[in-house]
């Protein structure tokens, strides 16, 4: 079998267990856990806003050390920072699908638990900012010529990774110099020992998830980039027939 | 030739191409004179409130112009392939970067000097915090604002839709100074809170900033 084979028998075999962990933890969600006191069924939709959140925090890592990779690589070996582009874009992806879940889950549920859609409470401006930040990463992308959208866009991951924590620390100065507002977001501290099943299986769950888009983005990646290669190859070598 | 004679020289360069046709900071004021009225007319304030309003109003205005200002400070760069020349250049191409921000910073400084009088007409403006303390929020805000807008603007140089893209990218990144400009001239303008936290945010926002643009503009000059 060849490799290219392999790889896609694990990622099909990851898909399936992906999808197992993900029936498996909305069973426990929708149906085993408990219904909470004082929001009833609606707070089920923490299930999936807390793990969709944790996630698109996390997914910037990635995309953060990939554009660092990138720009190390980039002049000492081109193919790796290739491979290290393909993971950055993939990963910028995840976090904008990750962090629109979160903000709309967050929206519906605020909209059910506190009567409004939205608030500029610390953490929900915090959230949009980043959701924002990588929008605007994904848009330059899309707008530069190909050969630079690389460099341009490494560029751009690693102010975005800096802004992230004074952003983090303006708005938490905002809110606190201004009257706080009405509704406070989130739960309380902890929850119930019954619910925690659910809430692991669903973090569990939606990260493999996020891990097979990833993937899944990346090789599709790769192979544009190959196609692109061939097609400059191909070019190189016509223009050479010309001279002879 | 040392690297501060470098940047004396880009710096000169940019300050004469500006007297010569004068178009940036024309532009830039006029820009944000129309943005102030239209602001008056959306939001017909008293003394009372303009105090509260006007810190976001000026620098929603200096934003605007100063992106215009950005995308053409390039601009001239490109014509006859100067560009090309200066990135073979030997001299250090953070130079070419520090001399172009000191110059935009020059320009945008001198529309804020022409605008501050008129803005404080305009709206009855008097200070009721510390007014002294804007002497540092001002340059500090517009170093902010144009480190990193010059910096974008060299960054989307080579794309297309290169006027759309650079608000796209610097408004995003230049949130949390927006923020501290605004909430530091608003505490100034109304006393109501104490702006030094502010100012500590854009003094650090500025020396974070301003490294990372410095180290990285090479990259972005010869992105191929």
């Amino acid at each position: 079998m060849t490799r290219s084979r392999i790889y896609g028998l694990v990622g099909f075999v990851w898909f399936l267990m992906t999808i197992a962990a993900i029936v498996y933890a909305t069973r426990l969600a929708l149906v085993v856990a408990p219904t909470e006191a004082t929001m009833g069924n609606v707070q089920r939709i923490f299930y999936y806003h807390v793990p969709t959140s944790m996630l698109s925090l996390l997914f910037p890592y990635v995309n953060f050390f990939a554009s660092l990779c990138y720009l190390y690589w980039r002049s000492r070996d081109p193919l790796k920072a290739l491979t290290a582009d393909a993971v950055a874009i993939a990963s910028a992806e995840v976090t904008v699908v990750y962090a629109s879940i979160c903000l709309l889950t967050g929206m519906l549920w605020g909209r059910a638990a506190w009567g409004i859609w939205w608030t500029w409470d610390a953490r929900l401006t915090s959230m949009l900012l980043l959701w924002l930040l990588y929008v605007s990463y994904l848009m330059l992308r899309k707008l530069s010529a190909t050969g630079q959208a690389h460099t341009l866009a490494a560029v751009l991951s690693v102010f975005a990774a800096i802004d992230v924590p004074i952003v983090y620390m303006s708005i938490q100065w905002w809110r606190t110099q201004h009257p706080a507002p009405v509704f406070f977001g989130g739960p309380d501290t902890g929850i119930d020992a019954s619910m925690k099943p659910a809430f692991g299986y669903n973090v569990l769950g939606w990260a493999m998830w996020g891990i097979f888009l990833l993937l899944f983005r990346y090789a599709l990646e790769r192979r544009r980039q190959q196609v692109e290669q061939d097609a400059a190859l191909q070019a190189i070598e016509a223009s050479l027939e010309i001279a002879q | 030739m040392t690297y501060a004679g470098h940047v004396v020289n880009h710096l000169r360069k940019d300050i004469r191409l500006e007297w010569r046709s004068r178009d940036s900071i024309n532009g830039m004021l006029f820009f944000a004179l129309l943005v102030v009225v239209v602001f008056a007319f959306a939001f017909d304030p008293t003394a009372a409130m303009s105090r509260q309003i006007a810190g976001g109003i000026l620098w929603v205005a200096l934003l605007f112009a100063s992106v215009i200002a950005l995308n053409q400070s390039w601009t001239r760069e490109q014509r006859n392939r100067v560009l090309e020349a200066q990135r073979m250049a030997p001299s250090p191409a953070s130079a070419l970067f520090l001399g172009k921000a000191l110059a935009n910073f020059l320009f945008v400084a001198i529309v804020e000097a022409v605008l501050a009088p008129l803005f404080i007409v305009f709206y009855n403006l008097h200070a009721l915090g510390q007014g002294w303390i804007l002497a540092a929020v001002m340059p500090l805000g517009t170093w902010a604002l144009v480190c990193n807008g010059t910096f974008f603007a060299a960054l989307g140089l080579r794309t297309r839709n290169r006027e759309l893209l650079l608000p796209l990218i610097l408004f995003p990144i230049s949130i949390p100074a927006l923020l501290g400009m605004m909430q530091a001239t608003t505490g100034i303008l109304s006393g109501e809170f104490d702006p030094g936290p502010w100012v500590r945010l854009l003094i650090a926002y500025n020396i974070a900033f301003t490294t990372v643009c410095l180290l990285l503009f090479e990259t972005v000059l010869s992105a191929e």
